[in-house]
């Protein structure tokens, strides 16, 4: 049998990543030689302006470029110098706090409320059309809704993560209470446990995994979510970042800026992920 | 005649079919009795509804007709007075051996202090000598531990009957017969009362003092109660050394292979009042 060999796969993790940052080195140097790019119409061209036409600096940045505006960001992630020009740190604080409070918003209301459904055939039943129909709707659909009864474009966004991250938490806390097995049920029941220590000792840990498993779902669409709503409200945040460096046609922030919402999604997930394997249990 | 601790009077329990078919009684018009510290066995073929009538001692399901009556009172619901070890071991998977038996006391006892219940569960858990394994999470727990915890947690309430149903069905022999001696050892420590299915004859007539024989369901029926011969405490090792053992187990293998299936009951069968059956010493039946 072979040897499972640790290192391989990290260090091919590193091959692949040279590999493409040589192919886009390749890609955006071969562009920036004065010649428009092939198939770009001189008229369009001169509409665009002088810099994307001639590509006297390649519209399109070559990964050193990246490199030195993410060294930027990281040496001085918090400057604020006006409305549009705030550091990445603080863009992607405001936009943290937003799905955070819209998260823990909805797990405040998607867990008792799916323990309460859960518990109840009866109420599983009448709420489940309702559930039914709201849970596929996008969450931007509710923006305008949310702008016009709120007013507050900061609070629109937050209700947004609120009801993105609502229906996966709600639906599986429902299925987790629904099919705690009966024979813990009766257990509890021979040892005529009271309602409420029932609830929290038996019910909650044989359903914390689904429960998880829905957090984790949700944390996940509120973080695709927030760029978009953020994007539309405008203001602060990081989506609010990206569209306005596409104003400024700076694709540098905006790939450093894509760079950095991956990594702080990751973060997210990873967090919920190590929660899920410590309340986890194994039979 | 006093009565029994616990009594089952015309008990019957039917489930609703699919569709309209009309239901057909799983078993019906069951009467017995167990005395204070006897230890019943109900010996029968899989599907008869021996957990079923072990439900409703329990509380947990209600039969269809009939009661159950405990120390002169009704059965109306689940109870401390009945611990139950169930059929697979219902251990929470999520708690160690230690917190699982300290949940039952915690039931019992809400006003005793961490201390009280630590020491409590530790206890019972040594008496099914796990002493070691205190810490250990059900998913690390052989099959056999998994069982003994579920032992312990249900002497740990000291309920006034202990109902077990097929507690060792899952077990190789070897350990089987080696819980089956913990147990012998903690029911005459503590002179419980105990209610268990098994199908397994040797399980029988080492533990019971009666054995109720069922008949395949549906509508099954107890066909007799026999009385275990051989007074306790009963030893493996020496058991089958005794006359009254092989007359007994004949009679019991006899019945599970050829009665149970065509049982027709005599002229004076009467199922408010089984006969009680005393295999190898066919004088006692007449006194
Ligand atoms: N909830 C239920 N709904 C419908 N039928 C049921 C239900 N529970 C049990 N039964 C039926 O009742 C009969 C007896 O079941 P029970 O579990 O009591 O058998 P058992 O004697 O314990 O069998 P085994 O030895 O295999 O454990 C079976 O035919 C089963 O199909
Ligand atoms: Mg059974």
């Amino acid at each position: 049998m072979k040897r499972n060999k640790a290192w391989l796969a990290p260090l091919l993790s590193v091959l692949f990543f040279g590999l493409f940052v040589g192919a886009w080195q390749l890609a955006t140097s071969s562009s920036s030689d004065g010649e428009l790019p092939p198939g770009m119409d001189p008229e369009y061209a001169a509409l665009l302006g002088a810099q994307a036409a001639t590509g006297g600096q390649s519209a399109m940045p070559g990964p050193g470029d990246v490199a030195a505006r993410i060294w930027e960001h990281v040496k001085d992630p918090f400057y604020d110098r006006g409305t549009n020009d705030k550091g990445l740190g603080i863009q992607i604080s405001y936009s943290i706090a937003r799905v955070l409070g819209g998260y823990v918003l909805a797990a405040l209301v998607a867990i008792p409320l799916g323990f309460l459904i859960g518990m109840s055939p009866l109420v599983y039943k009448a709420l489940d059309p309702f559930i039914q129909i709201l849970k596929p709707i996008s969450p931007l659909a509710w923006m305008p809704l949310a702008l016009y009864t709120i007013k507050d474009s900061n609070t629109s966004a937050v209700f947004v993560i609120f009801i993105c991250s609502l229906w996966p938490m709600l639906v599986n806390t429902a299925f987790g209470v629904a099919t705690v097995r009966r024979e813990w049920l009766n257990v509890a029941r021979t040892l005529e446990v009271k309602p409420l220590r029932r609830a929290f000792l038996v019910i909650l840990p044989a359903a914390a995994p689904t429960i998880l498993v829905g957090m984790r779902i949700s944390i996940g669409i509120a973080w695709l979510v927030i760029v978009a709503a953020e994007m539309l409200v405008g203001g602060t945040g990081i989506g609010y970042f990206v569209w306005n460096e596409w104003n400024n046609l700076s694709i540098t922030n905006i790939i450093t800026a894509i760079l950095l919402i991956g990594l702080v999604g990751m973060l997210l997930d990873h967090l919920l992920a190590w929660v899920a394997r410590a309340i986890s249990w194994r039979e | 005649m006093s009565q029994p601790f616990l009594k089952i009077e015309g008990l019957k329990r039917q489930f609703p079919q699919p569709g309209d078919a009309a239901p057909t009684p799983v078993f019906e018009d069951l009467n017995f009795g167990i005395d204070r510290g006897q230890f019943v066995c109900v010996l029968g073929h899989s599907g008869c509804g021996k957990t079923t009538i072990l439900n409703i001692l329990a509380g947990l399901d209600e039969a269809s007709a009939g009661h159950v009556i405990m120390d002169g009172r009704e059965v109306r619901g689940p109870s401390l007075d009945r611990g139950v070890v169930f059929q697979g071991h219902a251990l929470m998977p999520w708690l160690s051996a230690l917190k699982n038996v300290e949940f039952a006391v915690r039931s019992r006892h809400a006003d005793w202090s961490r201390e009280q219940v630590r020491n409590h569960a530790v206890k019972y858990l040594e008496l099914v000598h796990l002493g070691e394994a205190l810490d250990k999470k059900p998913a690390e727990l052989s099959g056999g531990m998994k069982q003994r915890v579920g032992i312990a947690r249900a002497f740990s309430i000291e309920p006034k009957m202990l109902l077990l149903d097929e507690p060792f069905g899952a077990l190789d022999a070897l350990t089987r017969g080696s819980i089956q001696d913990e147990l012998i050892g903690i029911v005459e420590a503590t002179r419980q009362t105990v209610f268990m299915i098994t199908h397994d004859v040797d399980e029988a007539i080492l533990l019971a003092d009666r054995i109720v024989l069922m008949t395949n369901g549906p509508r099954a029926k107890i066909a007799e109660i026999v009385v275990n011969p051989m007074a306790r405490p009963r030893v493996r090792e020496t058991l089958h050394q005794q006359p009254e053992f092989y007359p007994l187990r004949n009679h019991l293998v006899d019945f599970l292979v050829k009665r149970s299936r065509a049982f027709t009951p005599g002229a004076d069968w009467d199922p408010k009042n089984p006969p009680l059956v005393y295999p190898g010493a066919p004088d006692r039946a007449a006194a």
